[in-house]
């Protein structure tokens, strides 16, 4: 009845059918954007399948305890062999010269620009050092082959092509990463703990490595994990400056192959789709995919699990 | 019977503040934090210095509008150029709308719940997957299954997939800055869900999403490994006419020239990084720009 009334009261307009279209409108946009919400989703699986139908294609050709237990890796020669330690070495030896050279800087940077700098030195430095972060990856390849390179040939007897020269640059690269996630850590570590240790008669650098460290390490541990699965998967820097050579070596002076070069050192040839040598890509590719996501999934529960929670 | 202090609490004899040695370690110890932001920002300019002086002579005119070539005085950036520009369309064409739209869902419209969680963790964990898996991702996808060959098209849709949870991240993060006090308004008088969204939350979320925008494109340009894994061109005489042509972008075409063998390529992959450098300068100051001028306050 009461709704006559309102009918009656504005009859030009549609009344409860205007509602209706209304409420449709708001159903269509509503789900319009919930399935732009799902490619997020579809984008993981969509990596998942395209990873896993070659790599188990490929595991039919290879043996999985060969590829995880050879050394070498020959995949493209006559005598194959294909064993991914070749390559994981390679990853590992410039990721980890990476975190010698990431680790101290970013965090020094970090502990100074969140303890010591004052804001308006902070409000200059923090936004450079991100600049670092933003320089494309190739032009640190370049880098690192035309300067890095022949500046460390000075010092180091080493060949043109090695893991020590790109390990340093992609350090550098990663410095904003550890950096900028550490400062953020340790900003969020509470005054009042800082103000306790003073009143104990702490002084700055007391309470910058006694208390505000080790209040933020949880940030500041899963700040250098990404950090590693960034070096890991990083491309372009290794894939000028380190060579193409896959050898089972830890030594930083000779030229090596990473997983990441040797897929874009597969792509630049023309292999045939559906060939065993298309399918390395996917086996080392899916190798890679496992390796960082397992890094990024525990620098997430790091961060949940080890958090100090102050109110 | 007086009791001594020092009978009393014996380990204040022990106790030594040494005050001044202190606090000679923590001013070394700030030193030490500077010369360590320094040693970064001295690498950068290192770099941008080393580069100027390798590429400089040999930016040029002919260096903007020629093709590529086997001799470094007459090799150009042309297809680059406009490879990368052809790419970043397509890209932003396909990522700015979904990436907006995904962040809307997730600030706007979900609830607190396991499909929002699960949402969101996909989204920080793909912001986290090396950019080469997105090529293999592309190369599977784009180029074989949907058959759009290693064309200009497979490769914007490669890089969008790529800048997709920057995109939703950064606009979240706009979505966010808007008070909910501006959105209770528009629903107290009467205003449905997307209504308040479109006229109310947007427009003050703007600056900060197209901010948030322009610098997931500015990653897209400088990035070469997933082009390289679909496989772009690395020697490009021509520029592409229509999305499924071939092509090349700056950073490949760089890439390509670090890797030839004559030393005067060094200096022509120098001038490729200048122009590189010079249009994520832009593109970056835009940002700034806009970060400072058109964001209000709350």
């Amino acid at each position: 009845m009461a709704q006559d009334v309102w009918r009656g009261a504005f009859p030009s307009r549609g009344g409860l059918g205007r509602k209706r279209g209304r409420r449709l409108k708001e159903g269509a946009i509503a789900g319009l954007f919930f399935a732009a919400a799902t490619v997020g989703a579809l984008t993981t699986a969509g990596i998942i399948l395209s990873l896993i139908g070659e790599t188990i294609a490929f595991f039919r050709v290879v043996s999985f305890v060969e590829f995880v237990t050879e050394t070498e890796w020959t995949p493209l020669f006559s005598v194959k062999k294909f064993g991914i330690w070749a390559l994981v070495s390679a990853t590992a030896l410039t990721s980890l010269i990476a975190l010698l050279v990431a680790v101290p800087l970013g965090l020094m940077s970090a502990i100074y620009l969140s303890e010591f700098a004052k804001p308006r030195v902070r409000a200059v430095l923090k936004p450079a050092l991100e600049v670092l972060a933003g320089v494309p990856t190739v032009v640190y390849g370049f880098f690192a082959l035309t300067v890095m390179t022949p500046f460390l040939q000075r010092f180091i007897d080493m060949s043109l092509f090695n893991a020590l020269s790109p390990g340093i640059v992609m350090g550098v690269m990663i410095v904003p990463l550890v950096a900028s996630l550490s400062e953020d850590a340790m900003s969020s570590v509470p005054q009042s703990l800082r103000e306790g240790a003073y009143g104990l008669g702490a002084t700055r650098m007391e309470v910058a490595t006694r208390v505000v460290v080790p209040a933020a390490l949880s940030g500041i541990v899963a700040s250098v994990i990404l950090a590693l699965s960034r070096a890991v998967g990083e491309t372009m820097i290794v894939a000028i400056a380190a060579g193409q050579n896959p050898t089972f070596t830890f030594d930083p002076t000779v030229p090596v192959m990473t997983m990441t070069t040797y897929i874009v050192q597969v792509s630049l040839g023309d292999t045939p789709y559906g060939s065993l040598e298309y399918r390395t890509l996917f086996a080392v590719g899916s190798t890679l995919f496992v390796l960082t996501f397992v890094m990024n999934i525990f620098s997430f529960w790091f961060v949940r699990r080890f958090r100090e929670v102050y109110d | 019977m007086a009791v001594t202090s020092a009978e009393q609490f014996p380990a204040q004899e022990q106790f030594r503040p040494r005050l001044s040695i202190r606090k000679v370690y923590g001013t070394v110890f700030t030193a030490i934090g500077l010369v360590a932001i320094l040693v970064g920002l001295g690498m950068l300019a290192w770099l941008l210095l080393d580069t100027l002086v390798t590429g400089l002579p040999w930016l040029d005119w002919q260096f903007l509008t020629g093709f590529d070539s086997r001799f470094p005085a007459r090799a150009g950036a042309k297809a680059a150029i406009y490879g990368t520009a052809y790419m970043m369309f397509f890209t932003i064409v396909v990522a700015l709308p979904l990436g907006v739209m995904s962040a809307i869902y997730l600030e706007e419209y979900a609830r607190d719940g396991k499909v929002k969680s699960f949402i969101q963790i996909n989204i920080a964990n793909l912001a986290a997957v090396p950019s080469i898996i997105y090529g293999l991702l592309g190369l599977q996808v784009f180029v074989r299954w949907m058959e759009l060959g290693r064309s200009v098209l497979a490769g914007s849709l490669t890089m969008a997939l790529l800048i997709l949870p920057i995109i939703v991240v950064a606009t979240q993060e706009a979505l966010r800055a808007v008070p909910p006090s501006i959105r209770d308004a528009s629903y107290g008088v009467g205003a449905t869900r997307w209504e308040t969204v479109r006229h109310h939350v947007l427009p003050y979320a703007l600056p900060g999403i197209l901010t948030g925008n322009i610098l997931a494109a500015s990653r897209a340009i400088g990035e070469s490994a997933p082009l390289i894994t679909i496989g772009a061109l690395t020697y490009v005489p021509f520029t592409p006419e229509n999305p499924l042509d071939r092509f090349t972008v700056l950073p490949i075409q760089i890439f390509n020239w670090v890797s030839r063998p004559q030393e005067d390529f060094q200096g022509v992959a120098a001038a490729g990084i200048i122009v590189l450098l010079v249009v994520l300068l832009l593109m970056n100051s835009v940002a700034i720009f806009l970060r400072q001028k058109l964001q209000r306050r709350f």
